[in-house]
Parts: structure tokens; C-alpha cells; sequence
């Protein structure tokens, strides 16, 4: 958790990148202190990856500062290359060397004695139960498991800036538990760990997010704090049949947006214990077969909706799919 | 710069080429195919023209004539014919490039006028071989009208005057005259270029294709110790080829070889960090592993094909021409590879080709550590 009063590891300040005349990053700021699990979210296109590759040093940014454990990225690039670990949203790894060799690889690059070295590979490996896979080429792993050989070479120096760009896409739950299991052992030796992520689900372990929007980023607080900016209440009702629910929802007054989920519909109303009775009406007027509406804590993608507008979210979950 | 890191790549990029057909084959296969390739097929000497006959007279001595041709190793006779249509049809059809006439009063013009002509029609498409095929054919014609000549002296009792004057050449380092013994060292210098600059063509660009470059970039790894790593073990595999080369010139080729090892090895090396790093700089400006091996393929094979001196003397070109060649850096090593193999030269003698390498190395040196950008885009 962040402590209040503690120099941040990450500063970034008003920072801006343009491609052409696309503007990527649009005057971000933001910082992250050490022992910190930070979530970038927002659709594809967004900026995240952008964000991530000026903080990593492999992209430069056109104005702006960024700061890591109070160094200069732009200036002292290899000084801060040191500290930093960096996991592309690519698969980065060679496919033709072995896991081992892969990991000693990183390790020797970051200059780590090979006994400790060995150590936290062995303790890395264990975690994300890739023991048995040491002597297997990295182009022979499943996707999840390519990602977690992915998260152990980019451990394996002890970073104390972690910066991971969807590092969960295409990993298999159990996999998935897996790897936060490590990062919050992470977060527990004091690392700052950005991370971008697809998955809104994941969104609610971090401790603070930033909501990127078009190369902005107009929200960035814990995700409870970002609940109670959201106006209004959220309103579940499971059915059948979401589609015609999300039709007869939408003009019912007091509503101001309905958004299909896996077995139901999510209803952004203005105030809930006013709205119920209206929408269960709506429904029994067009005979729509549902059980009991009730209110419910907003998840991400509802905050994503109420807070960035439908078409952020479309766009994402596009890009997620 | 940290031994450390560069080991970690150097190692890591040899993995890589040990686990991957194509590079191996690269690094160990084309050498022996190139030096098969060239060695063979590029040989300047002309023997073996096929060549026909016609001889109208048939006589004693027309057939000696014709004898003396079938014993040179410069000729081969494929056919006698038997018209002057024949003659036509031979040569349209690619029979034969040369033909010895013979004409009807060849030996009772020697007897009566002591002296006697004979045609050589020549297939003139390719110019060298043509003019070659002809003085070789007077030469054969030459010698026997001395021995004639002798022979006809003796009968009447005078005294033998083989010839007035005579030039006694004395050939040195190549006493064999052979073309083979100055093109091999020349190819091994091709071979050699060709292959280093190929195989490090790939190593960037590959990082590129395969996405491995983001991950790498975030590391800290330096330029140089990029260069370096990436380069080492390419430069063990080019003293290998180096190797390979060797062995097929001197065992398969008999090139003589009259240096000493140890100026080879130095000026190997001297040559391949310049041929290493032209590929790596290809590969850090091109970042795709099929566009940087065909520029690397077209820099290399066509200058130092032309204008390295290995089959076409410098010497005999133009003077603007000549000026271009001081560029190529092969050419030095081809003046140096000639002449440790042919004249034993040790590195004192070479001061000249040797100097010209080692400035090429380190520009290339000084460019090729500083290309490497750590920036995506």
C-alpha cells in the first residue's frame, strides 16, 4: 500500500507523445510509490502501452519528465535500465533457448550473482509451477506459460520499478491467480508495479487505477475511491434475455444507461431505491422473464461506462476480445 | 563496458545459430559450396578446346601435324571432317571452337617452296578464348615447323640452327602458370566476405522480426556491448570458415601455400571485423532479416567480384576504375592472401594492405558501436 509522505518511485509529469498528428500520450501525470500496485486501464488505443515504453526507456516522449527513484529516464536511461523490469505486451523471450537458458540470460544481463540467481529462479518457478518445464524450449510453453517465464526473467534481478503491459492476455485463470499471487509478493518487498490490463476484473486488485482515455487520463484513484465518484447507483437485473431488457430499460426515466453483461443487464440509474420498482415494471410490461432486480457495487466496467461513456467501453471490449 | 553482458549475448546468439538449420548451414555449408562453386568454375586457363580437323592432303605429314595437336593438352580433337560444309556445321553447332585446315599440297609445297600454310578458323563469340586458342595453335604449328625445318637441315648434311634467339622465361611464385594457384587465395577473401556479412546480417534484424528487441532495449545493454556480443561469436565461425577455406585450397586445389600461419590468422581476423560489421551495420539500418542479407549479398558479391583484383588484374583497369578499387576493402586482402600464399610474405612486406585493413576496422568499428539505437521507432 502507498504510504503517505514516501518519494514516489515513478514520477511522471505532464508528460506527451505524438505520433504524426495522433496524440498518444496527451499531458499525463501521475506517481507511484514503492509497494504500490498500479493499474493502467483503458480501450486499445488508449495510450497504455505508450506510457509504459517512455517509463521503460525504449521509447522517447516529446515534452514532459519522467522519474525513477528520482533519476532521469530521458537523461540517465542506462542508470535507471538497472532498476527497471519491463515485460512488452509481445511475448519478448527467446523461443529458441530454454526456459533456463532464458532466465540466465536476463540474469546475466542484469548483472545478478548466479547463486542468487539461482535462488529466485528456483523460488519464481515454484510459484507459477513451472519447475518441471526448466529444460523446455520457450517456444514449446502454452501461451500462460510463456507469460509467467515472461514475469520470472523479469523478476529475476530484484527490480524495484516493474512495469507490465497486459501481462495476463491469453493466460488461463489458474495461471492468472498464479501470477498475482507473485506480484503481490512483489508489492510486499516494495516494488512499484504498473500494470495495463484487459481484464476489468483484474482491475479491482490493484491499489490505485488511472483510467486512460484518447492519450489522457482523467481518473487515477483506488478503485474504491473511483466508485463513489460515480453518480447514481448500479442496478443488476439477471435475465435471459438481455437484449430486449437493455430496449425496454433505456427510456425508463431516472436510467441513464444499461449495459449488457454475461447473464443479465447492469442499470446506471440515478438513484436506486427509486428506480427498482419502475424497471421491474418496464420488464413485466414487455413480458421480459427475470428474477429480482437489486442494487449492486458498480464493477470496473460499469465505472468505465458511467465515467468514460459507451463508446470507451465498446472500444475495449472490441480490443479484448 | 561490462564482460559480463557481453558473454550473455555472445552466448546466447550462439545457441541460436547452433539451434537453427538455416544459420548453420549459412555458417558451415556455403563455404564449402562457394569455394567448390568458384575454385572449379573460375579458371581463366584455356585447355581442352574442342577442335576439329579437316585435312584435305592426308599425308605423313599432315597426320604428324595433327599428332602434334592431339598430344597438347591445350587441344582436344573431337572430329575429322571431310568437307568444307563440315567445317560450317561444326562450328554452328558448337562441336568444336577452333579447326585446323590443312589444305590439298601441303607437303609438296614444303618440299618445293619450303613453305606451306595452314588455317585455323577460330569461333571468335568468346574473344579471350579465341585469341588464346590461336596463339596456342601457332605455337603448336611454330614447333613443328622448326622440327621440319631441322629435319630437312640434317638431310642435307648442314648444320642444325635450332633458333637464332630465344627468350628464357623464368616464372616465379607461380611457376605453374596456373590461374587457379592466384584466383583460390582470391576466392577464400570472396568466400569469406560473403558469408561473414550474411550471416551477421541477420542477427539485429532477427531480434526485430521475432520481437525480442523491446525486451532487449529495456535492458542495460550498451551499444557497444551489443556490437561487441553480437559479433564475437560470428567472428569464432569466420575463422572456422576461414578454416574450411583454407583446408580446400591447399588440399583439394593444391594451392601451394608458402607463408606463415600465424600472418594469415592476423590478417584473417583484420578482415573479417570489417566483413562482420558491414553485415551488423546492414542489419541495425534495415531491421528485416530478408532485406539485409540481399543488400548484404549485393555490397558484397559484385564489388569484390569486379573490383577486388581476385580474377581481374587492377593493374589493367582504367585509372578511374583503379581509383574506385582503393574502396573495396577486399582488394587489400587479396593482395595479402596472394601473397602469403604465393610469395611467403610476412606481414613487414605487407605493411602497405595491412595498414589500409586495420583503418578500415576501426571506422567500421566506430560507426557499427555507435548505429545501435535503444529507441523503438
Amino acid at each position: 500500500m502507498s504510504e503517505p509522505g514516501a518519494e514516489p518511485s515513478i514520477r511522471v509529469a505532464a508528460l506527451t507523445k505524438r505520433f504524426g498528428a495522433v496524440t498518444a500520450i496527451d499531458n499525463v501525470t501521475f506517481a507511484v510509490t514503492s509497494g504500490e500496485l498500479f493499474g493502467l486501464i483503458g480501450p486499445d488505443g488508449a495510450g497504455k502501452t505508450t506510457v509504459l515504453r517512455v517509463l521503460a526507456g525504449v521509447m522517447a516522449a516529446d515534452s514532459g519528465s519522467v522519474q525513477v527513484g528520482g533519476v532521469d529516464v530521458v537523461a540517465y536511461p542506462e542508470q535507471v535500465r538497472a532498476r527497471i523490469s519491463y515485460m512488452p505486451q509481445r511475448f519478448g523471450l527467446y523461443e529458441d533457448l530454454t526456459v533456463d537458458e532464458n532466465i540466465r540470460f536476463f540474469a546475466d544481463v542484469f548483472e545478478v550473482p548466479r547463486r542468487v540467481r539461482e535462488e529466485r529462479a528456483a523460488r519464481l518457478l515454484a510459484a507459477s509451477g513451472m519447475q518441471r518445464f526448466r529444460r523446455h524450449l520457450a517456444g514449446q510453453l502454452s501461451g500462460g506459460m510463456k507469460q509467467k517465464l515472461g514475469l520470472t526473467c523479469a523478476l529475476v534481478h530484484a527490480p524495484k520499478v516493474v512495469l507490465l503491459d497486459e501481462p495476463t492476455t491469453g493466460v488461463d485463470p489458474v495461471s492468472r491467480r498464479e501470477f498475482w499471487q507473485i506480484l503481490y509478493g512483489l508489492r510486499a518487498e516494495g516494488a512499484a508495479i504498473v500494470i495495463s490490463t484487459a481484464y476489468l476484473d483484474e482491475a479491482d486488485r490493484c491499489d490505485r487505477l488511472a483510467l486512460m482515455h484518447s492519450g489522457g487520463l482523467p481518473y487515477c484513484e483506488a478503485p474504491d475511491a473511483l466508485r463513489a465518484r460515480m453518480p447514481g447507483a448500479m442496478v443488476e437485473i439477471p435475465t435471459p434475455r438481455a437484449r430486449a431488457a437493455r430496449e425496454a430499460l433505456a427510456s425508463v426515466p431516472g436510467v441513464r444507461s444499461v449495459l449488457m453483461v454475461g447473464d443479465g443487464v447492469h442499470v446506471h440509474v440515478d438513484d436506486a431505491r427509486k428506480a427498482l420498482s419502475d424497471l421491474e415494471r418496464a420488464l413485466a410490461q414487455q413480458g421480459i422473464e427475470h428474477t429480482g432486480a437489486r442494487e449492486i457495487l458498480p464493477s470496473i466496467e460499469d465505472l468505465f461506462v458511467a465515467l468514460l461513456g459507451n463508446a470507451a467501453a465498446a472500444g475495449r471490449k472490441a480490443g479484448a476480445s | 563496458m561490462r564482460i559480463r553482458r557481453v558473454s550473455a549475448i555472445a552466448l546466447k546468439e550462439l545457441l541460436q545459430v547452433w539451434r537453427d538449420p538455416r544459420s548453420l548451414m549459412l555458417a558451415l555449408l556455403m563455404p564449402v559450396m562457394q569455394m567448390l562453386l568458384l575454385g572449379y568454375g573460375v579458371n581463366l586457363d584455356i585447355s581442352h578446346v574442342p577442335t576439329c580437323t579437316y585435312d584435305e592432303e592426308g599425308s605423313q605429314l599432315s597426320q604428324a601435324l595433327i599428332a602434334r595437336f592431339q598430344a597438347s593438352r591445350y587441344f582436344d580433337l573431337v572430329a575429322g571432317l571431310d568437307s568444307q560444309r563440315q567445317i560450317r556445321h561444326a562450328m554452328d553447332g558448337g562441336l568444336c571452337k577452333l579447326v585446323i585446315v590443312i589444305p590439298a599440297g601441303f607437303s609438296r609445297q614444303i618440299s618445293e617452296f619450303h613453305h606451306a600454310s595452314v588455317q585455323a578458323i577460330v569461333d571468335a563469340t568468346d574473344d579471350n578464348t579465341a585469341t588464346i586458342a590461336t596463339a596456342y595453335a601457332s605455337a603448336v604449328v611454330q614447333g613443328f615447323s622448326n622440327e621440319v625445318q631441322m629435319r630437312y637441315e640434317a638431310l642435307r648434311g648442314g648444320t642444325v640452327v635450332a633458333q637464332p634467339l630465344a627468350v628464357q622465361s623464368r616464372v616465379w611464385f607461380n611457376e605453374d602458370l596456373d590461374s587457379r594457384d592466384f584466383i583460390i587465395p582470391g576466392v577464400v577473401a570472396l568466400v569469406l566476405a560473403l558469408v561473414g556479412a550474411q550471416l551477421t546480417s541477420l542477427t539485429i534484424a532477427r531480434e526485430w522480426e521475432r520481437g525480442t528487441m523491446e525486451l532487449l532495449l529495456s535492458t542495460p545493454v550498451t551499444p557497444l556491448e551489443m556490437m561487441i556480443g553480437k559479433l564475437l561469436p560470428y567472428f569464432v565461425i569466420g575463422l572456422v570458415d576461414a578454416g574450411i577455406c583454407l583446408a580446400f585450397a591447399l588440399l583439394l586445389f593444391h594451392v601451394p601455400f608458402r607463408g606463415a600461419f600465424a600472418t594469415l590468422l592476423l590478417t584473417t581476423s583484420l578482415f573479417l571485423v570489417v566483413v562482420l560489421n558491414i553485415g551488423y551495420l546492414l542489419s541495425v539500418l534495415i531491421r528485416n532479416q530478408l532485406g539485409a542479407s540481399q543488400i548484404a549479398m549485393f555490397v558484397t558479391i559484385m564489388p569484390i567480384s569486379l573490383l577486388s583484383g581476385y580474377t581481374f588484374p587492377i593493374d589493367q583497369m582504367p585509372a578511374a576504375i583503379r581509383a574506385v578499387t582503393y574502396v573495396i576493402y577486399a582488394r587489400y586482402f587479396v593482395t595479402i592472401l596472394k601473397a602469403v600464399f604465393l610469395k611467403g610474405s610476412g606481414i613487414g612486406a605487407l605493411w602497405g594492405p595491412v595498414s589500409a585493413l586495420i583503418l578500415y576496422d576501426i571506422l567500421v568499428v566506430w560507426i557499427a558501436g555507435r548505429a545501435f539505437r535503444k529507441r523503438i521507432a
